[in-house]
Protein backbone atom coordinates (compact mmCIF):
# COMPACT_ATOMS: atom_id res chain seq x y z
CA UNK A 1 0.00 0.00 0.00
CA UNK A 2 2.98 2.41 0.92
CA UNK A 3 4.07 2.17 -3.06
CA UNK A 4 0.66 2.71 -4.30
CA UNK A 5 -0.25 5.29 -1.85
CA UNK A 6 0.92 8.82 -3.68
CA UNK A 7 0.57 7.61 -6.84
CA UNK A 8 -2.98 7.01 -6.05
CA UNK A 9 -3.49 10.50 -4.19
CA UNK A 10 -2.30 12.16 -7.03
CA UNK A 11 -4.21 10.39 -9.57
CA UNK A 12 -7.42 10.64 -7.12
CA UNK A 13 -6.15 14.70 -6.50
CA UNK A 14 -6.59 14.41 -10.29
CA UNK A 15 -9.77 13.38 -10.62
CA UNK A 16 -11.76 15.69 -8.17
CA UNK A 17 -10.48 18.22 -9.65
CA UNK A 18 -11.04 17.14 -13.73
CA UNK A 19 -14.33 16.00 -12.02
CA UNK A 20 -16.61 19.13 -11.59
CA UNK A 21 -15.14 20.76 -14.47
CA UNK A 22 -16.33 17.44 -16.36
CA UNK A 23 -19.71 17.87 -14.63
CA UNK A 24 -20.18 21.59 -15.55
CA UNK A 25 -19.23 20.76 -19.20
CA UNK A 26 -21.75 17.65 -19.75
CA UNK A 27 -25.18 18.03 -21.51
CA UNK A 28 -28.19 18.76 -19.75
CA UNK A 29 -30.86 16.37 -19.00
CA UNK A 30 -33.80 17.00 -20.54
CA UNK A 31 -36.47 16.77 -17.63
CA UNK A 32 -34.53 18.00 -14.40
CA UNK A 33 -31.66 20.16 -16.00
CA UNK A 34 -29.23 21.61 -14.14
CA UNK A 35 -29.92 19.89 -10.76
CA UNK A 36 -29.42 16.19 -12.60
CA UNK A 37 -25.40 17.35 -11.81
CA UNK A 38 -26.27 16.64 -8.73
CA UNK A 39 -26.47 12.96 -9.31
CA UNK A 40 -22.57 12.25 -10.70
CA UNK A 41 -21.12 12.88 -7.27
CA UNK A 42 -24.62 11.09 -5.48
CA UNK A 43 -24.27 7.78 -7.10
CA UNK A 44 -20.56 8.07 -6.75
CA UNK A 45 -20.80 8.43 -3.00
CA UNK A 46 -23.23 5.42 -2.98
CA UNK A 47 -20.20 3.20 -4.67
CA UNK A 48 -18.31 4.64 -2.01
CA UNK A 49 -20.26 3.50 0.58
CA UNK A 50 -21.10 -0.09 -0.74
CA UNK A 51 -17.37 -0.72 -1.03
CA UNK A 52 -16.44 0.24 2.31
CA UNK A 53 -19.57 -1.57 3.29
CA UNK A 54 -18.42 -4.67 1.81
CA UNK A 55 -15.19 -4.38 3.77
CA UNK A 56 -16.71 -3.39 6.75
CA UNK A 57 -18.50 -6.91 6.22
CA UNK A 58 -15.87 -8.95 5.48
CA UNK A 59 -13.35 -7.40 7.81
CA UNK A 60 -15.60 -7.96 10.90
CA UNK A 61 -16.55 -11.94 9.74
CA UNK A 62 -12.63 -12.36 9.62
CA UNK A 63 -11.79 -10.88 12.94
CA UNK A 64 -15.09 -12.45 14.74
CA UNK A 65 -13.85 -15.90 13.93
CA UNK A 66 -10.67 -15.51 13.11
CA UNK A 67 -9.42 -13.10 15.89
CA UNK A 68 -7.01 -10.60 13.14
CA UNK A 69 -6.04 -7.63 14.59
CA UNK A 70 -5.61 -6.04 10.95
CA UNK A 71 -9.44 -7.39 10.05
CA UNK A 72 -10.78 -5.00 13.11
CA UNK A 73 -8.43 -2.19 12.31
CA UNK A 74 -9.91 -2.05 8.40
CA UNK A 75 -13.18 -2.88 9.84
CA UNK A 76 -13.27 -0.18 12.03
CA UNK A 77 -11.52 1.85 9.64
CA UNK A 78 -14.45 1.30 6.85
CA UNK A 79 -17.35 1.77 9.38
CA UNK A 80 -16.18 5.03 9.36
CA UNK A 81 -15.77 6.13 5.77
CA UNK A 82 -19.50 4.71 5.29
CA UNK A 83 -20.67 7.09 7.38
CA UNK A 84 -18.81 9.92 5.94
CA UNK A 85 -20.44 9.01 2.27
CA UNK A 86 -23.71 8.32 3.92
CA UNK A 87 -24.00 11.56 5.31
CA UNK A 88 -23.18 12.75 1.85
CA UNK A 89 -25.48 10.40 0.20
CA UNK A 90 -28.36 11.46 2.30
CA UNK A 91 -27.62 15.50 2.00
CA UNK A 92 -26.42 15.50 -1.88
CA UNK A 93 -30.43 13.25 -2.64
CA UNK A 94 -31.98 15.98 -0.11
CA UNK A 95 -30.58 18.74 -2.22
CA UNK A 96 -32.17 16.92 -5.24
CA UNK A 97 -35.38 16.00 -3.94
CA UNK A 98 -35.99 19.70 -2.89
CA UNK A 99 -35.61 20.35 -6.99
CA UNK A 100 -37.14 17.43 -8.14
CA UNK A 101 -39.74 16.53 -5.81
CA UNK A 102 -40.35 19.87 -3.80
CA UNK A 103 -39.18 18.53 -0.69
CA UNK A 104 -35.94 18.53 1.52
CA UNK A 105 -36.99 15.29 3.19
CA UNK A 106 -39.36 12.74 2.01
CA UNK A 107 -40.06 9.26 3.88
CA UNK A 108 -39.87 7.16 0.35
CA UNK A 109 -38.04 3.18 1.10
CA UNK A 110 -34.80 4.42 -0.11
CA UNK A 111 -34.65 7.27 1.76
CA UNK A 112 -35.78 5.46 5.07
CA UNK A 113 -33.38 2.54 4.40
CA UNK A 114 -30.08 4.42 3.32
CA UNK A 115 -30.92 6.41 6.77
CA UNK A 116 -31.12 3.13 8.76
CA UNK A 117 -27.92 1.51 7.30
CA UNK A 118 -26.21 4.88 7.92
CA UNK A 119 -27.39 4.68 11.54
CA UNK A 120 -26.57 1.21 11.79
CA UNK A 121 -22.51 1.95 10.99
CA UNK A 122 -23.23 4.95 13.37
CA UNK A 123 -24.01 2.52 16.05
CA UNK A 124 -20.55 0.70 15.37
CA UNK A 125 -19.07 3.51 15.58
CA UNK A 126 -20.35 4.40 18.58
CA UNK A 127 -19.99 0.69 20.22
CA UNK A 128 -16.81 0.93 19.64
CA UNK A 129 -16.00 4.36 21.31
CA UNK A 130 -18.01 3.54 24.88
CA UNK A 131 -18.81 -0.30 24.82
CA UNK A 132 -15.67 -0.88 27.01
CA UNK A 133 -13.56 -3.79 27.06
CA UNK A 134 -14.80 -6.60 24.78
CA UNK A 135 -16.61 -4.19 22.60
CA UNK A 136 -14.86 -4.96 19.60
CA UNK A 137 -16.83 -8.29 19.07
CA UNK A 138 -20.19 -6.67 19.64
CA UNK A 139 -19.18 -4.20 16.90
CA UNK A 140 -18.13 -6.78 14.36
CA UNK A 141 -21.57 -8.77 14.76
CA UNK A 142 -22.85 -5.11 13.75
CA UNK A 143 -20.56 -4.37 11.12
CA UNK A 144 -21.92 -7.81 9.51
CA UNK A 145 -25.40 -7.27 10.60
CA UNK A 146 -25.02 -3.50 8.35
CA UNK A 147 -23.05 -5.27 5.29
CA UNK A 148 -25.86 -8.18 5.17
CA UNK A 149 -28.70 -5.27 5.00
CA UNK A 150 -27.09 -3.37 2.15
CA UNK A 151 -28.50 -5.70 -0.55
CA UNK A 152 -32.09 -4.87 0.53
CA UNK A 153 -31.30 -0.90 0.61
CA UNK A 154 -30.18 -1.29 -3.11
CA UNK A 155 -33.12 -3.46 -4.27
CA UNK A 156 -35.28 -1.75 -1.71
CA UNK A 157 -37.00 1.04 -4.85
CA UNK A 158 -37.50 -2.01 -7.15
CA UNK A 159 -39.42 -3.57 -4.29
CA UNK A 160 -41.51 -1.13 -2.60
CA UNK A 161 -42.58 1.34 -5.38
CA UNK A 162 -42.14 4.74 -3.86
CA UNK A 163 -40.56 8.07 -5.09
CA UNK A 164 -36.93 7.56 -5.39
CA UNK A 165 -35.84 6.32 -9.07
CA UNK A 166 -35.61 3.14 -9.50
CA UNK A 167 -32.36 0.92 -10.15
CA UNK A 168 -33.31 0.65 -14.00
CA UNK A 169 -32.41 4.34 -14.18
CA UNK A 170 -28.53 3.55 -14.54
CA UNK A 171 -29.62 1.39 -17.65
CA UNK A 172 -31.59 4.12 -19.62
CA UNK A 173 -29.05 7.02 -18.54
CA UNK A 174 -26.18 6.29 -21.51
CA UNK A 175 -28.89 5.92 -24.28
CA UNK A 176 -29.25 9.63 -25.56
CA UNK A 177 -25.86 10.55 -24.72
CA UNK A 178 -23.16 7.83 -23.32
CA UNK A 179 -21.38 10.76 -21.98
CA UNK A 180 -23.29 10.17 -18.67
CA UNK A 181 -22.43 6.64 -18.29
CA UNK A 182 -18.92 7.76 -18.87
CA UNK A 183 -18.97 10.75 -16.32
CA UNK A 184 -20.86 7.89 -13.90
CA UNK A 185 -18.15 5.70 -13.98
CA UNK A 186 -15.19 8.43 -13.67
CA UNK A 187 -16.83 10.23 -10.49
CA UNK A 188 -17.32 6.14 -9.38
CA UNK A 189 -13.54 5.59 -9.72
CA UNK A 190 -12.64 8.81 -8.42
CA UNK A 191 -14.78 7.91 -5.45
CA UNK A 192 -13.35 4.64 -5.06
CA UNK A 193 -9.97 5.54 -5.41
CA UNK A 194 -11.03 7.67 -2.48
CA UNK A 195 -12.28 5.49 -0.30
CA UNK A 196 -9.09 3.25 -0.66
CA UNK A 197 -6.88 6.35 0.33
CA UNK A 198 -9.20 7.24 3.50
CA UNK A 199 -9.21 3.62 4.39
CA UNK A 200 -5.24 3.33 4.27
CA UNK A 201 -4.93 6.71 6.05
CA UNK A 202 -7.83 5.39 8.89
CA UNK A 203 -5.93 2.36 9.08
CA UNK A 204 -2.55 3.82 9.70
CA UNK A 205 -4.17 5.43 12.73
CA UNK A 206 -5.48 2.36 14.47
CA UNK A 207 -2.20 0.63 13.50
CA UNK A 208 -0.06 3.40 15.33
CA UNK A 209 -2.81 3.12 18.46
CA UNK A 210 -2.49 -0.23 18.71
CA UNK A 211 1.74 0.37 18.71
CA UNK A 212 0.89 3.04 21.93
CA UNK A 213 -1.01 0.05 23.78
CA UNK A 214 2.46 -2.25 23.61
CA UNK A 215 4.38 0.44 24.46
CA UNK A 216 2.15 1.75 27.53
CA UNK A 217 2.36 -2.14 28.46
CA UNK A 218 5.83 -2.67 27.66
CA UNK A 219 6.29 0.57 29.93
CA UNK A 220 4.72 -1.02 32.79
CA UNK A 221 6.59 -4.36 32.83
CA UNK B 1 -85.10 49.79 -13.47
CA UNK B 2 -83.64 48.86 -16.96
CA UNK B 3 -80.61 51.22 -15.48
CA UNK B 4 -80.03 49.32 -12.66
CA UNK B 5 -80.95 46.24 -14.59
CA UNK B 6 -78.01 47.44 -17.41
CA UNK B 7 -75.52 48.53 -14.31
CA UNK B 8 -75.41 44.83 -13.07
CA UNK B 9 -75.01 43.76 -16.52
CA UNK B 10 -71.86 45.40 -17.19
CA UNK B 11 -70.36 44.69 -13.61
CA UNK B 12 -70.97 41.37 -14.16
CA UNK B 13 -68.86 41.76 -17.74
CA UNK B 14 -65.89 43.78 -16.79
CA UNK B 15 -65.38 40.85 -13.57
CA UNK B 16 -63.06 38.82 -14.18
CA UNK B 17 -64.14 34.99 -15.17
CA UNK B 18 -62.78 32.50 -12.46
CA UNK B 19 -62.40 29.19 -13.91
CA UNK B 20 -63.84 26.46 -11.92
CA UNK B 21 -61.39 23.03 -12.03
CA UNK B 22 -57.40 22.71 -12.07
CA UNK B 23 -57.09 24.27 -15.50
CA UNK B 24 -53.22 23.64 -15.56
CA UNK B 25 -50.52 26.07 -17.02
CA UNK B 26 -47.29 25.09 -18.98
CA UNK B 27 -43.90 26.55 -17.96
CA UNK B 28 -44.41 28.41 -14.52
CA UNK B 29 -43.39 31.73 -14.06
CA UNK B 30 -39.26 32.23 -12.83
CA UNK B 31 -40.55 33.61 -9.39
CA UNK B 32 -42.50 30.53 -8.89
CA UNK B 33 -39.75 28.12 -9.18
CA UNK B 34 -37.20 26.45 -7.28
CA UNK B 35 -34.17 27.64 -8.72
CA UNK B 36 -31.00 24.67 -8.72
CA UNK B 37 -27.95 26.43 -9.12
CA UNK B 38 -27.54 27.32 -5.03
CA UNK B 39 -28.63 23.33 -4.67
CA UNK B 40 -25.63 22.02 -7.09
CA UNK B 41 -23.48 24.48 -5.90
CA UNK B 42 -24.52 23.62 -2.19
CA UNK B 43 -24.20 19.88 -2.89
CA UNK B 44 -20.65 19.81 -4.34
CA UNK B 45 -19.26 22.85 -1.46
CA UNK B 46 -20.43 20.61 0.97
CA UNK B 47 -18.73 17.38 -0.42
CA UNK B 48 -15.65 19.83 -0.31
CA UNK B 49 -16.47 21.10 2.98
CA UNK B 50 -16.63 17.38 4.42
CA UNK B 51 -13.78 16.03 3.13
CA UNK B 52 -11.61 18.89 4.37
CA UNK B 53 -12.99 18.39 7.77
CA UNK B 54 -12.33 14.09 7.73
CA UNK B 55 -9.43 14.49 6.70
CA UNK B 56 -8.43 17.45 8.93
CA UNK B 57 -9.86 14.93 11.89
CA UNK B 58 -7.36 12.37 10.58
CA UNK B 59 -4.58 14.19 10.83
CA UNK B 60 -5.43 15.40 14.43
CA UNK B 61 -5.73 11.84 15.70
CA UNK B 62 -2.41 10.57 14.31
CA UNK B 63 -0.71 13.93 15.26
CA UNK B 64 -2.77 12.98 18.99
CA UNK B 65 -1.23 9.16 19.08
CA UNK B 66 2.89 10.71 17.81
CA UNK B 67 2.94 13.29 20.59
CA UNK B 68 1.58 10.40 23.28
CA UNK B 69 4.39 8.12 21.64
CA UNK B 70 6.96 10.75 21.92
CA UNK B 71 5.59 11.67 25.66
CA UNK B 72 6.05 7.80 26.46
CA UNK B 73 9.40 7.65 25.07
CA UNK B 74 10.50 10.79 26.83
CA UNK B 75 9.64 9.42 30.10
CA UNK B 76 10.84 6.14 29.71
CA UNK B 77 14.54 7.51 28.43
CA UNK B 78 14.59 9.81 31.78
CA UNK B 79 13.58 6.95 33.71
CA UNK B 80 16.50 4.98 32.35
Amino acid sequence: MKKIFVPLTILTAGMFVAAPIMIGMADLESTMLLVQKIFYFHFATWMAMTTAIVVCGLASAIYLFKGSKLADWYAVASAEVVVIFGVFGLFSGSLWGRKAWGVWWQWDARVTMATMIVMVFLGYLMVRKYGGPGSEKLAAAMGIFGAATSPFVYKSVDWWRTIHPQTTVMKTLGEKWPGAWLLVLFCSFAFVFLTVLLLAARVRLEQMRSELDHMYLAAED
Amino acid sequence: MLALVLNVFFALQQQPTIPEGFVPVTGAPASEQIPAAPLVIASYAFFLLLMVFYLWTIWRRIGKVESEMQALERRQSDKR
